[in-house]
């Protein structure tokens, strides 16, 4: 299940970058998903749970945003939210595209006190 | 309460070993694909039919990722090429720092190409860059022509897909018409190429392009 292999990679990030601050507590970590990323929210935080578990991080809160897929077609320079995997622009049919959002994995930022 | 601001890729780890496979590939001039599809499409066998073809001056290896077993990498051995079997106990797609682990095994300076044959998943292999030039996609006539629209991540991130098992096709209510405009839709980019590793159809359009590719690197 990759989802625990990301759950994973955010557990060692938060663990990376809380090493430097003293005596904070973890409340929550925010991250951005896009809509192309095969990712299953709920096993993500199922898995981020269980990493957590006996931990100092144990309770804090996983939010996931999910981004929209938008594109910007480089023939015609409009910009669009894709829709139902279409990706052509809907003005002028042009496949050749920019991806501008929706293909993110990231964390966005913590949470702490 | 404070915000800690971190922008910060999840799978950036991934992606810098993934980065220096790529150099490596690069400084080396191998070419490497990474080989991806549903458990059963035929991965294994269109590595057969590659290897048996395979001209004598083009020094190609193999790294098989599996969850269990040896036996595709037993499968390839048959070929008398080098071949390394990954075995992930339960993880279901490859990642850059296994397949940088696996390149030791192999004389670099002696190999024009490698080919790497991810666990058979159309989902999480998507996410995890290996440091591949290409990356290939199979589905075969007996999945069904929706698979592009279902599993648009991989889709939309491979360079070819190979529609296999052409020789079913009078047996499965696969169209191919059908099939080439879902995946279009994903990715206008795509080559596609079909192909029966049992009749040979379309494996010499296939060999074609490994060669220029090959030749390219």
């Amino acid at each position: 299940m990759h989802e625990m292999s990301i759950a994973q990679s955010i557990f060692e990030i938060v663990q990376e970058t809380l090493a430097k601050e003293d005596g904070v507590q973890l409340k929550e970590v925010v991250l951005e998903i896009g809509e192309l990323v095969a990712v299953v929210p709920d096993s993500l935080q199922f898995c981020y749970t269980v990493l957590t578990e006996q931990t100092p991080y144990q309770g804090s809160k996983l939010t996931i945003n999910i981004i929209p897929l938008k594109g910007m077609c480089k023939t015609c320079g409009h910009c669009f939210r894709i829709e139902k995997m279409w990706f052509s622009c809907p003005r002028c049919d042009s496949t050749d595209l920019d991806i501008m959002q929706g293909q993110e994995l990231k964390i966005s930022h913590l949470e702490v006190t | 309460m404070s915000i800690v601001t971190l922008e910060r890729k999840i799978l950036k780890k991934n992606d810098e070993i993934a980065a220096e496979n790529r150099k490596l590939f690069l400084e080396r001039e191998i070419f490497t694909i990474n080989l991806l599809s549903s458990p059963g499409s035929g991965k294994t066998s269109l590595l057969e039919q590659t290897l048996a073809r395979l001209a004598n001056h083009i020094q190609i290896a193999v790294v098989e990722g599996d969850v269990q077993t040896d036996k595709d990498a037993q499968r390839i051995a048959k070929y008398n090429i080098p071949v390394v079997q990954i075995i992930t106990n339960g993880g279901c797609h490859l990642e850059a720092q296994l397949i940088q682990n696996a390149l030791g095994n192999f004389d670099l300076n002696a190999l024009n190409a490698l080919i790497i044959e991810n666990v058979g998943n159309l989902v999480c292999p998507a996410n995890y860059d290996l440091g591949e030039s290409k990356k290939v996609v199979l589905i075969s006539t007996t999945e069904g022509d929706d698979k592009p629209l279902k599993y648009p991540a991989m889709f939309h991130v491979s360079d070819v897909m190979i529609i296999n098992k052409m020789d079913l096709l009078n047996y499965v209510d696969f169209d191919v018409t059908t099939a080439k405009e879902n995946a279009y839709r994903i990715n206008p980019d795509l080559k596609i190429i079909e192909t029966s590793c049992r009749t040979g159809q379309g494996i010499d359009q296939w060999m074609n392009w490994l060669y220029t590719q090959i030749k390219i690197t």
